[in-house]
């Protein structure tokens, strides 16, 4: 890949794991055509036959209701067969497993595998044993590539534009493959990030990564434009990340005395499941008027058919002025 | 109550006093003036008169002979029975004990029943030692839930509910995962982690110190490295969090070594030591004294000339009285069963004297260990002779010879390590928010 092509629209890689290394035309390509997407979406009749004959296979050693909904359910539009696969964790072991189920699942000719794993760097293991593309549905506590598209999706059409936003991500950074990702994205896309977390739940020299941390919600969220909330997993207290529910909300929870701080107009943002009174308080979670979590959502169809579709068609279907590169 | 009542403090004139503020380096005869519960003014011209000194009417004054005058002293390591102990002592019984010391600050450690590591706690000793009226008394909230070293309490609700540092008290956290993730949260709010430097598994059941002398005398010993481990474990912890860190009652050469190191490489730790350990050495232990029987145990000459010379060099930054109070029933037992611990409030100023009769230290630059440098290690509103700081002062005469008595402490416990021990250094007044707290029988007034 060169520089000079950055005009030109294109996803020319056959995987999409990760969002570190993707060159902003290349974000801005995936964003364009899930944006196509939205309206279909919003149509009585939502289906295509872009993606008919392809299989699409779900492989989720995780426990996702959503993520997994929202890619059977953007492949079916596609018209594509959908199967579903979960993978109790524990029922497996580790390694030679991972790669068995891999080889078998090879066998079967999938066009597209969706893979979740809680280990970081598993979905990479298994993309290197398959003939077809893999999409990260979520790898351990690395990356999130579409959730930091569809967050990215969302905050276009809202804002216009990426560049020059103040995004703040607020708690459990440390443990967070959706912190990760939007880090990536949003720092290659040219907004700023800030990070906001007990010092526990910020992960180790993470400033290297371009972002600003603060350890506290009045000093970090001044100002800002986009406020991301994360998840906070109550199991991480027995490992004294925290104290307890109540001094975690009391000085990390979105209420709108510390929302007071943002921008009048700040979005909220929240990639779900929430934990209402934990890191997020209901009326602000609830508050149409700023709070654009349940938009996520619905981009989050859109931007995995359009993942799905880029990636599912093999390279003599798709515009060859842009597989040619 | 000994307190004098006289309340409704209105002006008072301290006059012909030693003004002595380690802070600002202020060691001179003059004057100070309080309005109400506030330093309102102090000099050498104030109310001088030529020769001698002149008040206004309507203002009351106390004449104090060339005796120091100075700020009230700050005890950062108090154990006080009550909640929950009340027959070791009561924030009344501290408090009495801590004003005929001269003490108007202490901070009281959380191993209370039940511990501090709520707020409902925190606010309990503050109101309870507000309406006292005595030496004002300020939190340690626990580091861990119950002081059990598992997990985190909530430090931050607690700092914002008065908890001035965290600490577990008397009792050291072993796991060294607990203690990262302490300081890791707590440098999130720029709290300070006190330890007790101890690794309780290398301690465990030792008397006193190892050496030759538990050898004679047949004790369980505790190791220097069990403290020693503790300092250099949790200075590493502390360079990887960025957390404040502080060590209680540093008994050691070895620890001090470490911590000076530290403290030269630019690191955020601090420590403080008690009388005993620079006072005392393991031999005053004798024939099985369970007076001296104290934790951390008392050590070696060697180790004792090395926290003096820690005194002298700056590399410990406060003197704690480790006020511990027990009963009769803990310390009259064999010495193995015996409780650890000793009384200190009433004797913090004399021993810590010793320092500066036997040439160790300046008179301001002792005085500063019991005053400001605590004070502002814990950020505490307190420890310095400015106009509008609160009229905590102390009167005292470093020079009045007395001999230590246990029966004839004020404390309500007796267990001190210094019976008759004779010193040279008597608190004469003691003045909390303007009031005249304590004062002693034919002191000058």
């Amino acid at each position: 890949m060169a520089m000079n092509r950055s005009d030109i629209a294109s996803y020319p890689h056959r995987h999409l794991l990760g969002i570190e290394g993707l060159y902003p035309h290349e974000i801005s390509y995936l964003l364009d055509r899930s944006e196509s997407f939205v309206d279909q979406n919003r149509q009585a009749d939502k289906k295509k036959s872009t993606l008919r004959g392809r299989t699409v296979i779900n492989l989720f050693f995780e426990n996702s209701t959503r993520t997994r909904t929202s890619f059977e359910l953007a492949g079916k539009r596609l018209g594509a067969d959908v199967i579903n696969m979960s993978v109790a964790t524990s029922a497996i072991k580790k390694g030679e497993t991972l790669l068995d189920t891999a080889m078998t699942l090879n066998a079967m000719h999938p066009d597209v595998l969706v893979v979740r794993h809680p280990d970081s760097g598993a979905i990479k293991l298994l993309s290197e044993k398959v003939n077809c593309a893999v999409i990260s549905g979520g790898d351990g506590s690395h990356e999130h590539p579409t959730q930091a598209l569809l967050d990215a999706l969302t905050i276009r059409r809202r804002r216009g534009e990426l560049s020059g936003l103040e995004v703040a991500i607020c708690g459990d950074i440390l443990h967070s493959r959706v912190a990760r990702s939007n880090i990536h994205l949003l720092n290659t896309m040219g907004a700023r990030v800030r990070l906001i977390a007990p010092k526990t739940l910020i992960p180790r020299s993470v400033e290297m990564m371009g972002v600003e941390v603060f350890y506290s919600m009045e000093e970090g969220l001044k100002d800002c434009d986009i406020v991301m909330m994360l998840r906070l997993q109550k199991e991480r207290m027995q490992s004294n990340f925290f104290p307890s529910i109540r001094e975690y909300f009391h000085f990390f929870g979105l209420d709108y005395e510390k929302l007071s701080l943002t921008k009048p107009d700040a979005l909220i943002m929240h990639p779900g499941p929430m934990n209402r009174g934990v890191e997020i308080d209901s009326e602000v979670a609830d508050d149409y008027g700023r709070s654009v979590i349940r938009e996520q959502v619905e981009m989050g169809v859109a931007v995995r058919m359009a993942c799905l579709e880029i990636l599912g068609l093999p390279e003599s279907e798709a515009d060859p002025e842009q597989r040619n590169l | 109550m000994d307190t004098d009542q006289r309340s409704n403090p209105s002006k008072t004139a301290y006059i012909n006093a030693r003004l002595l503020d380690p802070a600002s380096g202020r060691d001179e005869i003059g004057s100070l003036l309080t309005d109400g519960n506030r330093i309102a003014d102090m000099g050498p011209a104030l109310f001088r008169d030529g020769e001698g000194w002149k008040v206004p009417d309507g203002i009351d004054v106390v004449e104090c002979q060339g005796q120091c005058l100075s700020p009230g002293f700050v005890d950062m390591r108090v154990t006080i029975g009550e909640p929950g102990q009340e027959h070791l002592g009561t924030l009344a019984s501290a408090g009495r004990a801590a004003t005929s010391g001269g003490i108007t600050s202490m901070v009281c450690l959380p191993n209370t029943d039940p511990v501090i590591d709520d707020m409902s706690v925190v606010e309990f000793v503050a109101r309870r030692a507000r309406k006292l009226g005595l030496t004002k008394v300020y939190p340690y909230g626990a580091i861990t839930k119950g002081t059990e070293g598992q997990e985190l309490a909530e430090l931050g609700m607690l700092s914002e509910a008065g908890a001035v540092a965290f600490t577990d008290g008397i009792k050291s956290i072993a796991d060294t995962r607990v203690m990262a993730q302490a300081m890791n949260y707590a440098a999130t709010f720029d709290l300070m982690i006190v330890n007790h430097p101890e690794d309780p598994r290398l301690a465990e059941g030792g008397a006193m110190n190892l050496g030759e002398m538990s050898t004679r005398l047949g004790l369980a010993g505790i190791p220097v490295e069990a403290e020693i481990i503790t300092v250099e474990r949790d200075i590493r912890l502390a360079q990887m969090t960025g957390a404040r860190l502080h060590f209680a009652h540093v008994s050691t050469a070895k620890s001090l070594d470490a911590i000076r190191k530290a403290k030269d490489n630019g690191g955020r730790v601090t420590c403080d030591t008690a009388p005993p350990y620079f006072a005392l050495n393991e031999t005053a232990i004798g024939d099985y004294r369970t007076f001296a029987k104290l934790s951390p145990p008392l050590r070696s000459e060697q180790d004792r000339q090395a926290i003096v010379a820690g005194l002298s060099d700056g590399t410990i930054d406060a003197i704690a009285s480790d006020h511990c109070p027990q009963d009769e029933e803990s310390k009259r037992v064999p010495f193995a069963h015996a409780a650890f611990g000793g009384v200190g409030l009433d004797t913090l100023l004399s021993v810590t004297l010793e320092l500066v009769h036997n040439g160790h230290l300046s008179l301001s630059a002792a005085i500063a260990l019991i005053t400001h440098k605590p004070a502002t290690l814990l950020n505490l509103p307190a420890g310095q002779l400015t106009p509008d700081a609160a009229a905590d002062l102390v009167v005292f005469d470093p020079e009045r010879a007395w001999r230590v008595d246990s029966g004839k402490l004020r404390t309500k416990s007796q267990n001190t390590p210094f019976d008759g021990r004779p010193v040279q250094g008597m608190v004469l007044r003691t003045v909390v928010d303007g009031r005249t707290v304590f004062l002693m029988d034919n002191s000058p007034s």
